[in-house]
């Protein structure tokens, strides 16, 4: 099985503070680190590579200190890293990283499985996950828990919802984002950190991928931050019951009021 | 202070550290209070190909030294000493067999100990001999092919949870210590049994018992080099293992004083953080100081033992003495900064006290080590 894991370098939260003057996080002089959830995906990776074979490429898109981040994860078993790096691609919102890393993911070659953390915990929006899978065209689950099974190219897994979870199966090639209760991640290994510190990182900019500049970074991103906030949560449901013709239409009927 | 380690020295601290700050500190009380083995933690230094830092490349070790073992086992006595015992258990069980053993010996037993399969141990101590190796009552009597063992060893680190036993028996009680031989016993040997677990004051998450040999019948090529070379085996072994018991007093030093510090800067009396009263801050400063002189000395003495295989006795003693004297007195002195507070199980110092006691006493009483240091010192002024 060869797996795709989407990884991020991100403030690390220990130390986050915030611009007084524009309210936005202050990067400078704070650590980086891999996005928590993202070591969850690179550890399910080699642990699926471990059980089934293959290969595990890590591919992150930032600036050249990403670099660190892809070393991390080969340090944890991952064979190879892919750097998406340009200066053009600066100021992406998750619409046109999806359309950058699916651009690259294109160059980088066949792949069966694609895994990325359920979110980053700098921009938490938890998009590029699924917006991969649409630009890529492929099957996706989020908020995956649990991997229960690999038989006939299918994988069957648990999604973790609020009240429970989900049993899903997934045809590949296909796309996951994980929780960090999948797993808990290794520490690197000695071997590891020392063909991490000698690998070479194959880095790929905007004429690599056959980018379109109008589609990266700023002038690609049509997201406008209006408000941050944390969503509440409301418990309301209602179970629809009858055919699924008769769910569907009372299904319409009440989302009909919003549209 | 910076000790100029180099870049794959660097990356042995790291990873270390990270067990010791993911994996071993937030469960160290629990296993503890339950006096439960960390085999799980275990799996994770292994998983980290830590096992086999100084065993040679051929048998898939990293091929460094006793001071890589050093700097690993540095953080993991910062986090727990039980557990460090008992990674370093496994050392000391197969260092008898990289020193003595046959070239076959070392093929068939040392690729498993560094890959962290299977864990050794290491068996001198008996009722009667502890200090005192000449008291050894356990036996091995050669019948045709296979060596049959007698007697009872008592306190064996790592002893029900080691796959692989290094044993000192006598062979000829007539010539005294030089009639003391080693040998390999497995697990799985017949007439090769565990009693039960000791009850201790630390370090409980280590397993300490005693080893029981009843007619226990092994093959003739497990002896350890040759017969007789065993007192001189035992010696060596523990010369090089001993900066690994003098470390762990660093970094459990080194634990004491990070909780005697932030403590004292958060504790207000008076109207004031405690650390700003001289009573208090001297008392930290003389903490701070001994550490470090402490780990300055293990560092350079591992490093003399790693370049001076035929001159380690000294620098082993000298180290294992200050630096575990050290750890007795700082950990004692963390539990005074923090008072009440420190006397409960709640806080981590008290434990820290409990396991810093063992370090005075296991692997050569401090007692003992100052013998050493005697000694070698009447020899170097006869010449």
């Amino acid at each position: 099985m060869n797996i795709i894991v989407c990884v991020k370098q991100v403030p690390d939260a220990k130390d986050v503070r915030l611009d007084p003057k524009t309210n936005t996080m202050a990067r400078e002089g704070v650590e980086s680190i891999m996005n928590p959830f993202d070591r969850h995906a690179v550890e399910e990776a080699v642990r699926l590579k471990e059980q089934h074979g293959g290969t595990v490429t890590v591919i992150s898109m930032g600036p050249p200190q990403a670099e660190a981040v892809l070393r991390d994860a080969v340090a944890c078993g991952a064979d190879e890293a892919v750097l998406v790096s340009d200066r053009a691609f600066a100021g992406a919102d998750t619409w046109a990283t999806t359309y950058t890393l699916g651009k690259a993911i294109n160059k980088t070659g066949s792949y069966d499985l694609i895994l990325c953390g359920k979110q980053a915990i700098d921009g938490d929006t938890a998009q590029v996950g699924p917006g991969l899978a649409k630009r890529l065209n492929i099957p996706y689950v989020s908020y995956v828990r649990k991997i229960t099974g690999f038989e006939n190219n299918v994988l069957t897994l648990h999604r973790l919802m609020d009240d429970g979870y989900d049993e899903i199966e997934l045809p590949l090639p296909g796309l996951l984002t994980v929780v960090k209760e999948i797993n808990v991640p290794r520490v690197p290994s000695l071997k590891g950190k020392m063909k991490a510190k000698s690998l070479s990182i194959k880095t790929l900019n905007a004429a690599d991928i056959d980018a379109n500049p109008d589609s990266i970074g700023l002038p690609g991103s049509t997201t406008q931050v209006v408000k941050v906030f944390a969503p509440e949560f409301k418990g309301e449901r209602a179970m629809l019951e009858g055919t699924v013709d008769e769910q569907v239409e009372q299904l319409v009927n009440k989302l009909q009021p919003y549209l | 202070m910076d000790y100029f380690l180099t870049e794959e020295q660097q990356m042995i601290v790291d990873i270390s550290r990270q067990i010791t700050d993911e994996k071993i500190i937030p469960q160290r009380a629990e296993l503890d209070e339950k006096e439960e083995f960390a085999t799980e933690i275990l799996k994770d230094i292994a998983q980290a190909d830590l096992f086999g830092l100084y065993i040679p490349e051929e048998y898939g070790g990293f091929g460094g030294s006793c001071f890589e073992v050093v700097l690993a086992l540095e953080q993991f006595g910062r986090g727990c000493v039980a557990v460090a015992t008992s990674f370093a258990a496994s050392a000391l069980g197969a260092y008898p067999i990289l020193l003595s053993g046959s070239e076959e010996m070392k093929q068939k037993y040392m690729p498993d100990v560094a890959s962290g399969k299977k864990r050794a141990a290491f068996a001198l101590t008996e009722a009667n001999a502890g200090s005192d190796a000449s008291g050894i009552q356990t036996t091995a009597v050669l019948d045709g092919d296979e060596w049959v063992l007698n007697g009872t060893k008592q306190w064996i680190t790592n002893a029900g949870e080691a796959q692989i036993y290094s044993v000192v028996a006598i062979t000829d009680k007539s010539k005294g210590a030089r009639g003391a031989s080693m040998f390999v016993v497995e697990d799985t040997d017949p007439g090769f049994s565990f009693g039960p677990k000791e009850k201790k004051m630390g370090i409980r998450a280590s397993a300490t018992c005693e080893l029981i040999f009843k007619d226990c019948r092994i093959p003739k090529d497990r002896l350890i080099g040759r017969q007789g070379l065993g007192f001189i085996t035992v010696m060596k072994t523990l010369d090089l293992s001993r900066p690994g018991i003098a470390i762990l007093g660093v970094g459990l030093g080194q634990a004491a004083l990070d909780e005697a510090v932030t403590y004292a800067k958060q504790r207000v009396q008076f109207g004031k953080p405690i650390i700003s009263f001289q009573a208090i801050q001297h008392m930290l400063a003389d903490m701070a100081i001994e550490v470090e002189a402490s780990r300055a000395l293990v560092y350079a003495a591992a490093k003399h033992i790693a370049a001076h295989p035929k001159d380690m006795s000294k620098a082993s003693s000298m180290c294992k003495v200050f630096a575990t004297d050290m750890a007795m007195k700082v950990t004692t002195d963390a539990v005074q900064v923090l008072g009440g507070y420190g006397y409960m199980r709640e806080y981590p110092v008290e434990k820290m006290m409990r396991d810093a006691k063992i370090l005075q006493i296991y692997e050569g009483t401090n007692q003992i080590q100052r013998n050493v240091v005697g000694q070698e010192l009447n020899k170097e002024y006869t010449k």
